[in-house]
């Protein structure tokens, strides 16, 4: 804008996206559309030079708009999907997965699941070839939806055997639904990437028809072959199989070791902690400690009064025990310095005694080995402790008082 | 057939045909005895005059084409926008008689028509297959793809390989390569030799006609007129009759996508004018529209400044000369008298008064302005002085409003019309069935968009933006007093601004690097940059040749000053 007076083709529909996309920010459906509908000549002008074309940004563009605008309906999208379709031949699969996609947001499961069908049958030169990654998204799909459809014939089942009843019918499906689920779904996650919910639903059946076997090689594959891109989930997901299937602590501890090192303050910790907590071998137990603390340094966590019995739990057993202070006060070394005002200020100690009473008992706990009887937390929630009668406070208080000397010890 | 004589009695250039085919003067009804010698005066497609001087050709061919030739298409072109003028308002003369004889002129000029086929015209088979990699192909058959880029155009060239390529397989007669009969021809003529006419040219040639009768059109207002679709230019072809087959190389010359620009547009006509060997123009005298005074009056409407302005502009106009009759018209050929812009011109001179009198270095204006409003506060004259502050918030807003609505038009321009093209017939179905989509996302679209519809073009207006004395809240400021600003001395009147402050004080060589000077936002200050813009909006020009125009009435107000003050320099130093 300003001061330029000469206009051409390209400088103009370049104005025009700019409209488009400003209309698009600030939820202006109606302008978006209308600035929309003169940018769509330049799909009669040749861009091959450009990165992304005319085209592609109508489809983009376009789909935003009838999704979100209010006079629009699926009818008028469906209608412009088509449309879109055939405008690129190069881009086929694409518009056909995402159009899947509105379909299944907008609760039209058999629609989606005959569009990704009709997907499926597809051919076109070596376009096939190119769009390959494409396809198999569009059969993994597929390969969800029927196992989807397999799940609620489970489910029927279930209920009628309940009753007492076996529906062979409905078996035989559910056992088709299975093949077909199975084969499309153990396709797609042999290809490195994030597959968190093709493998949930393939492990699921594979559980069901008794293939434990497979299921574990999956799950390993899943969460350790360093292709992959590292995934949280796939170490939850083998965690919660081999809970399943009832091993060892030993393979679940390693399990979740590495889930530990990715992702230190998730929620499985405190599984994980409590059962480290409970090991005979040291180094685990001094792992344990390590889970705990580190999963407390997260925001997310400082109201968690499971965390904190943890840790309170943990560090009153090596105070009784008096072994391995050293564990804590390597621990405390680089927290000493912001844990204080992170979680024992004042202010929370009122707070967290108004809200929670149990996780302020356990805060004090920790607090008081930690930073002594004298600290502010500890002060604050034993005298209204005491103040309430509550006789575990007054333990607390006597239990803080006798180990105040660890504290001088740590803390030097 | 001298036409442009100048009639024995009145000495005017005012000529019209009696029935018996002779010419006489409008002005004072004398006839001549000179007497037209061609044989059809109607403007329509002389197709009998080409079949004269061309030798007969085939009328239809197997599409329900017919052969038909670039200069005839251009013909067409410049015949609806003669339309388009008439129906503004101009004399019928401009279509019937003047632009008519101009191009009659050009054509024979250029050897396309009234004249003896030259020699070796036939338009040659250009056989298929040219590509520039070909080692043996005959070095004198220019290559496909040296004949597309040739074009001024600014077609893709993408668009071109594939087409070079889609063709290159074919070896029939020329109409492959295009639906007119020397399309090809014509793109390889060497233009520098024979002026070859574009679609820009069409204007320059309506431009010229509207000049010769002095028509109060300006070539800002022309082009604007284009931009908003009073005039056909974008997509005239598609009135081009059904037999007229367009294709191939034809869209190189007749498809348009980019908005006339001034600068080319009236250097053009200045090409042509010598090129066609034009008498002098008649006189721009000062009664004319196109006289400074006339347009600085217009202007000075336009931009909500007091009519008192006018005096100034006036005197500034007569103390340099540019009022006269020999420095405003036209003189074809003439190469050391500068070219006028009437429009950039009374600009200048509007933004030249207001430097003087305000001086417009973001410092003294505004102090006239509070002087002027804290007079005002006891003005008992019932016309108050004139406050630059005031005018400068509204015109600002106003400003901002209309640049605003500009700006949305760009980019909702529609570039496409119905008739489809193609470069060939082997993409014609691929061109149809993208044209059929995108009539249904338009019609799509626009549905969701609301009541918003695009509506339809506005009437043409000569003024951008007007203000009503009527109006009660004070934003007209025609009627403004200057008294503010002035002070008398000696009985007359004089600015109380004693300063003044050059845009530059050596201008450039116009020849060497096109501008008098260079203009730079940031080296001038915020108000002399609004005013600029201001004009620049009025007439969609860049704000620079409005600058240009701005040093050139300085030097001309102040050259002697300047000349004599670098002397006493000179002097003093000895």
């Amino acid at each position: 804008s300003s001061h330029e007076y000469k206009l051409n083709f390209k400088k103009s529909k370049e104005a025009c996206l700019i409209y488009i996309q400003d209309a698009l920010l600030q939820k202006q459906w109606k302008r978006a559309a209308e600035f929309l509908t003169c940018y769509v000549e330049s799909l009669e002008k040749d861009y091959s030079r450009e990165h992304i074309g005319p085209s592609e940004m109508i489809w983009r563009i376009g789909t935003e708009i009838l999704w979100h605008h209010s006079q629009s309906n699926m009818k008028e999208f469906n209608c412009f999907m088509e449309q879109m379709k055939t405008l690129g031949v190069k881009r086929y699969l694409k518009v056909c997965l995402e159009h899947v996609f509105h379909l299944l947001c907008n609760g039209q499961i058999d629609e989606a699941y005959q569009n990704l069908s009709l997907a499926e049958s597809w051919r076109f030169g070596e376009q096939t070839a190119i769009q390959d990654k494409e396809m198999k998204l569009i059969q993994a799909y597929r390969g969800l939806l029927d196992y989807y459809s397999w799940s609620k014939q489970k489910n029927i089942l279930l209920e009628h055997g309940e009753d007492g009843f076996s529906d062979l019918a409905v078996e035989q499906e559910m056992h088709s639904y299975f093949r077909k689920a199975a084969v499309n779904l153990k396709e797609i996650i042999k290809i490195p990437g994030v597959w968190d919910i093709f493998v949930k639903c393939y492990v699921d059946l594979l559980e069901f028809y008794g293939d434990h076997n497979e299921a574990r090689q999956v799950l390993n594959e899943y969460a350790y072959n360093s292709k992959f891109p590292a995934n949280p989930n796939a170490h939850v997901y083998l965690y919660q199989f081999l809970k399943r299937q009832g091993e060892s602590k030993k393979s679940l501890i390693s399990a979740l070791k590495i889930l530990h090192d990715i992702v230190p303050s998730h929620e499985l910790m405190i599984d994980f902690n409590t059962m480290l907590q409970k090991s005979k071998k040291r180094k685990k137990r001094r792992l344990g400690l390590e889970v705990i603390f580190a999963a407390l340094d997260y925001a997310g966590w400082k109201e968690n009064a499971k965390a904190w019995s943890c840790l309170a739990r943990q560090v009153k057993q090596i105070v009784i025990s008096e072994k391995h202070l050293d564990w804590i006060k390597q621990e405390w070394n680089s927290r000493k310095d912001w844990w204080p005002a992170f979680h024992f200020s004042r202010y929370l100690a009122k707070r967290n005694w108004q809200e929670n009473k149990n996780l302020s008992y356990e805060k004090a706990l920790v607090a008081g080995i930690l930073l002594g009887k004298d600290c502010k937390y500890f002060k604050y929630v034993s005298h209204q402790g005491c103040k309430a009668q509550l006789k575990r406070f007054r333990m607390l208080k006597k239990f803080v008082n006798r180990h105040n000397p660890v504290y001088l010890r740590i803390s030097g | 057939r001298d036409f442009n004589e100048r009639c024995a009695q009145c000495s005017e250039v005012n000529w019209g045909l009696t029935d018996g085919g002779r010419f006489y003067c409008r002005s004072c009804h004398n006839v001549t005895e000179r007497t037209r010698e061609v044989v059809n005066t109607d403007f329509i497609t002389n197709s009998r005059v080409q079949t004269i001087s061309k030798g007969l050709r085939k009328q239809e061919k197997n599409d329900g084409g017919c052969e038909w030739y670039i200069c005839e298409g251009f013909q067409l072109v410049l015949k609806k926008q003669a339309e388009a003028l008439e129906a503004l308002g101009v004399c019928p003369q401009m279509k019937d008689e003047i632009l008519c004889n101009f191009w009659r002129c050009y054509l024979q000029k250029s050897k396309q028509a009234y004249c003896k086929r030259p020699a070796g015209e036939t338009v040659k088979t250009l056989s298929a297959c040219e590509s520039s990699t070909d080692v043996d192909s005959d070095p004198e058959r220019p290559s496909l793809l040296h004949l597309l880029s040739l074009s001024e155009s600014d077609g893709d060239l993408q668009t071109d390989c594939s087409f070079a390529s889609s063709v290159s397989k074919v070896s029939e007669s020329t109409s492959v390569y295009s639906g007119s009969v020397d399309g090809s021809l014509y793109l390889m003529k060497n233009q520098k030799e024979k002026l070859r006419m574009t679609m820009p040219m069409t204007l320059s040639f309506c431009y010229m006609a509207l000049l010769w009768l002095r028509e109060p059109i300006t070539l800002s207002e022309l082009l604007r007129f284009v931009v908003e679709g009073h005039i056909p230019y974008l997509n005239v072809f598609q009135h081009f009759p059904e037999k007229m087959k367009l294709c191939g190389l034809d869209l190189k010359i007749f498809c348009v996508e980019s908005w006339p620009v001034y600068e080319e547009v009236f250097n053009k006509m200045h090409e042509l004018a010598a090129f066609l060997d034009l008498p002098r123009f008649p006189d721009i005298t000062d009664s004319c529209f196109l006289h400074p005074d006339m347009l600085c009056m217009k202007y000075l409407m336009e931009a909500n400044l007091p009519d008192e302005l006018h005096n100034w502009t006036c005197r500034v106009v007569k103390k340099i000369g540019i009022g006269e009759v020999d420095f405003l018209t036209l003189m074809p050929g003439n190469k050391s008298t500068r070219k006028v812009k009437y429009d950039v011109l009374a600009a200048a001179v509007i933004v030249v008064v207001l430097k003087l009198l305000f001086l417009l270095d973001d410092h003294y204006e505004w102090l006239l302005s509070e002087f002027a409003e804290e007079r005002n506060k006891n003005n008992t004259e019932g016309v108050p002085y004139f406050e630059l502050k005031k005018w400068y918030e509204v015109v600002k807003h106003s400003l901002d409003v209309e640049q605003k609505k500009l700006d949305e038009e760009r980019a909702k321009y529609l570039w496409r019309c119905e008739k489809p093209l193609f470069y060939s017939v082997k993409n014609k179905s691929k061109v149809l069935k993208r044209r059929q989509m995108v009539v249904n996302l338009q019609n799509q679209f626009g549905k969701l968009s609301g009541s918003v519809q695009r509506a339809e073009k506005p009437n043409p207006s000569s003024f951008q933006l007007s203000w009503s004395e009527e109006n009660t809240d004070g934003s007209c400021f025609h009627g403004h007093s200057l008294k503010g600003v002035l002070q008398e001395k000696c009985g007359l009147l004089r600015a109380m601004n004693p300063d003044y402050w050059l845009c530059t004080v050596k201008l450039c060589n116009e020849k060497l690097c096109g501008h008098l000077a260079h203009y730079r936002e940031v080296e001038f200050p915020q108000s002399y940059h609004f005013v600029l813009g201001l004009f620049s909006f009025l007439l969609r020009i860049q704000p620079s040749y409005i600058h240009d125009e701005v040093c050139m009435i300085e030097h001309k107000l102040f050259g002697k000053k300047l000349c004599k003050k670098l002397k006493y320099n000179t002097v003093l130093r000895k």
